[in-house]
């Protein structure tokens, strides 16, 4: 694990001495994220976003242990027990407002540091279990993403939790009686809304224990870089403490200043109206939508209007799942050496094609079903998989890359060490 | 093999697409405007808009105060306000005296503690606004079937809240002409009342406010205007009522975070003096 240069945790105080021979976790700490871990000196500001991530993680467990102190799981009073936090516990607004627009911020951030991963090649060899990992994460935020929304029990929360455990009905056959189960009744109910708030409790727990696993995977190749030529020597490297604490600390600072803009002055942008209308059963609103951050996927969804072989809306399910599970294949339909985007002249318009589609995807999965936005719609969702599994293949197997630097100190030289993709497109 | 395999499941997905494209293609792109489409009106704030709005706006209590006078007054003849107690009035600058007698004004179901009947008592200031109706059947049974909604949340739980509050209340007239003509099928039903800033152009409720009927202590006009704008004020408080303690708290946080971030650039551009990146 790690290089050779990397300097090792020398325990100065007597106590430490002493805690180090019985449990080296002090240790394990400086090797991880401290002075003993190298990383390539050309990181741009687009590496801050795993960090950024963790500490949103980290917000999302600590606010959310307290609302669950203040929080009652139950359908008849769910919704007024949030109310009660807003109102009467102390502070309650600040903690519920930091917990729901935490969530959008999470998310963002990871979006982000996936969109990193795309176009500097961090999910190639030898950091794929890195990408698999990483992908795990993703899943398991966007379970524990959803049935939060459910909790406050308003309106969004219920026909969203009816709408997205609908998916299940598109099975053949065994599809209805697995909705059944998994809700525990025939709609959403007490018995959902307690199982999902169980889950919501859990699954952080879980997402926290795939980040340690992803973050050791990371450290036995170490991390990639905006070149994506792999680490020679020691000069290529600087350690992570001082130098990327410190330019973590810059990405800290601007994230928490949009987050706190948003808590404080913009509390319910990202939310939906609706949501502060108590569950109803018996009303369905106008427009069901998902939080932005499920957009995308949403779209994709409703992109399928014609049954050929299967419903249409078994087409809209297998795809909406099969265009996250196909990132699990990533590493093997990009058969290219190169890693960085900026070394690829083919592939990266392709690439920034693609980013731009995903945002064209989210505004349709927001917008009113209008034959032109469902137009747009199925042409953007053909583009997501005409991009991942038939253009990447094939483009990777004919491209030719541009000549790469010898080293990373080569190319910082060069001036171009940490060039970002913004920088990549200018340079056209 | 993933890569073959790769390109066919990704050509079946675009081949079913393919179908939907020319499905979508064939039901023609245009669909007709409904009439909800054609006269539905934006929210539009009153006139010099709310103090409440932008980074330092602030509630204005006297404002507030008027706005609860016209709850007490109109809205709480058929609206409940469940998740306000009276003893929350105190931010509007009530005394203690004078939200023992607002509570004292509403009665609050209670039991007879000799006879355990359901009956009711004076309101205290721990109570809740309540329900005007004894239950959601009786609520019905006086509004032509439609219930009317408990107002605590109103100002959030519309798009542009405040504003549509005002609109709403302000903005109860004759059918256009013009919509009659093109949509004749669209006149607005027995027992309900045509308002453009309602999403479904008609709504049960009928006009509840006219000038005169509210007497204003402190000289403010008594329009339509004027009450539809106080009582708008008062629910984005009864839904906010945390906003200017949020707002003053923030403003603390940011400058501290503009702060830190100067200093966090500083201490990164220090550390790599020596390390061209």
């Amino acid at each position: 694990m790690s290089f050779p240069w990397a300097k090792q945790y020398e325990p100065k105080s007597p106590l430490m001495k002493w805690v180090d021979s019985r449990l080296p976790l002090p240790r394990f700490v400086y090797g991880a994220i401290g002075g003993g871990y190298p990383v390539p000196r050309n990181l741009n500001y687009f590496w801050n976003f795993g960090v950024l991530a963790g500490m949103f993680l980290a917000i999302q467990i600590v606010t959310g242990i307290v609302l669950a102190m203040h929080y009652a799981a139950n359908a008849g009073i769910a919704f007024d027990s949030v109310e009660h936090i807003m109102r009467d516990v102390n502070a309650g607004w600040f903690i519920r407002y930091a917990h729901a627009n935490g969530a959008s911020l999470f998310l963002m951030v990871v979006y982000i540091h996936i969109a990193r991963g795309l176009w500097y090649g961090s999910y190639k060899a030898p950091r794929e279990m890195v990408w698999l990992l990483g992908v795990v994460i993703f899943l398991l935020m966007m379970a524990t993403a959803f049935m939060g929304y459910v909790l406050p029990w308003g309106q969004m929360s219920f026909w969203g939790a009816q709408v997205i455990t609908g998916f299940f009905s598109a099975i053949p056959v065994v599809g209805e009686p697995i909705r059944v189960w998994l809700l525990g009744g025939f709609a959403p109910d007490n018995a959902a809304l307690n199982r999902f708030f169980s889950l919501h409790y859990l699954l952080p727990f879980v997402i926290a224990g795939v980040v340690v696993l992803h973050i050791w995977a990371l450290h036995i190749p170490g991390s990639n870089n905006p070149t994506g030529v792999e680490v020679k020597d020691e000069q290529d490297t600087v350690p992570f403490h001082p130098y990327y604490t410190a330019k973590d600390g810059v990405g800290v600072g601007v994230a928490l200043l949009v987050y706190c803009a948003l808590i404080f002055y913009a509390p319910n942008l990202l939310g939906h109206p609706d949501n502060y209308i108590p569950a109803n059963p018996l009303s369905t609103p106008a427009h069901i939508v998902p939080e932005w951050y499920f957009l995308p996927f949403y779209a994709i969804l409703k992109s399928f209007t014609v049954d050929f072989i299967m419903s249409a809306k078994l087409w809209g399910v297998l795809a909406m799942f099969g265009s996250i599970l196909l990132l699990f294949f990533l590493p093997w339909l990009d058969s290219s050496p190169v890693r960085s985007a900026n070394y690829r002249p083919t592939y990266k318009w392709f690439l920034l094609v693609l980013l731009v589609d995903v945002l064209v995807l989210g505004y349709v999965g927001g917008a009113a079903p209008t034959p032109g936005v469902i137009l747009i719609g199925q042409f953007a969702t053909a583009y997501y998989f005409l991009h991942f599994l038939v253009i990447l293949p094939i483009v990777s197997a004919m491209e030719r890359p541009r000549p790469l630097p010898n080293s990373i100190t080569e190319a910082v030289l060069a001036g171009k060490g940490g060039t970002s993709p913004l920088q990549t497109a200018a340079a056209e | 093999m993933v890569r073959i395999g790769g390109i066919l499941v990704g050509l079946g997905f675009v081949f079913a697409l393919f179908l939907g494209i020319i499905d979508t293609f064939s039901n023609g792109l245009t669909t007709p405007k409904t009439v909800e489409q054609e006269f539905h009106k934006h929210a539009e704030a009153p006139e010099g808009g709310f103090t409440f709005t932008g980074m330092f706006g602030t509630y204005d209590k006297r404002q507030l105060q008027r706005g609860m006078q016209v709850y007490k007054e109109v809205c709480a003849a058929c609206h409940s306000l469940r998740l306000v107690s009276f003893r929350d009035l105190a931010a509007l600058g009530y005394s203690e005296g004078q939200i023992k007698t607002i509570a004292k004004g509403f009665q609050v179901p209670s039991i007879n503690p000799e006879t355990g009947e359901p009956a009711t008592r004076d309101g205290m200031a721990a109570d809740r606004f309540p329900s005007p109706y004894a239950n959601e059947v009786a609520a019905r049974a006086a509004n032509n079937n439609a219930i009317p909604p408990d107002l605590s949340l109103m100002a959030k739980a519309r798009h542009d809240g405040p504003n549509y509050i005002y609109s709403l209340l302000t903005g109860y007239q004759a059918q256009p002409a013009e919509l009659l003509k093109k949509y004749p099928e669209a006149k607005t039903p027995e027992g309900l009342h045509y308002n453009p800033y309602f999403h479904t152009l008609n709504i049960a409720m009928a006009a509840p406010l006219k000038d005169g009927q509210v007497t204003y202590s402190d000289g403010t006009a008594a329009t339509t205007k004027n009450y539809a704008a106080d009582v708008a004020a008062f629910l984005t408080w009864t839904a906010e009522p945390k906003m200017e303690a949020r707002k003053s708290a923030g403003l603390a946080v940011l400058l501290f975070l503009v702060v830190f971030c100067f200093l966090a650039y500083g201490a990164k551009k220090q550390i790599w003096r020596n390390v061209k990146d």
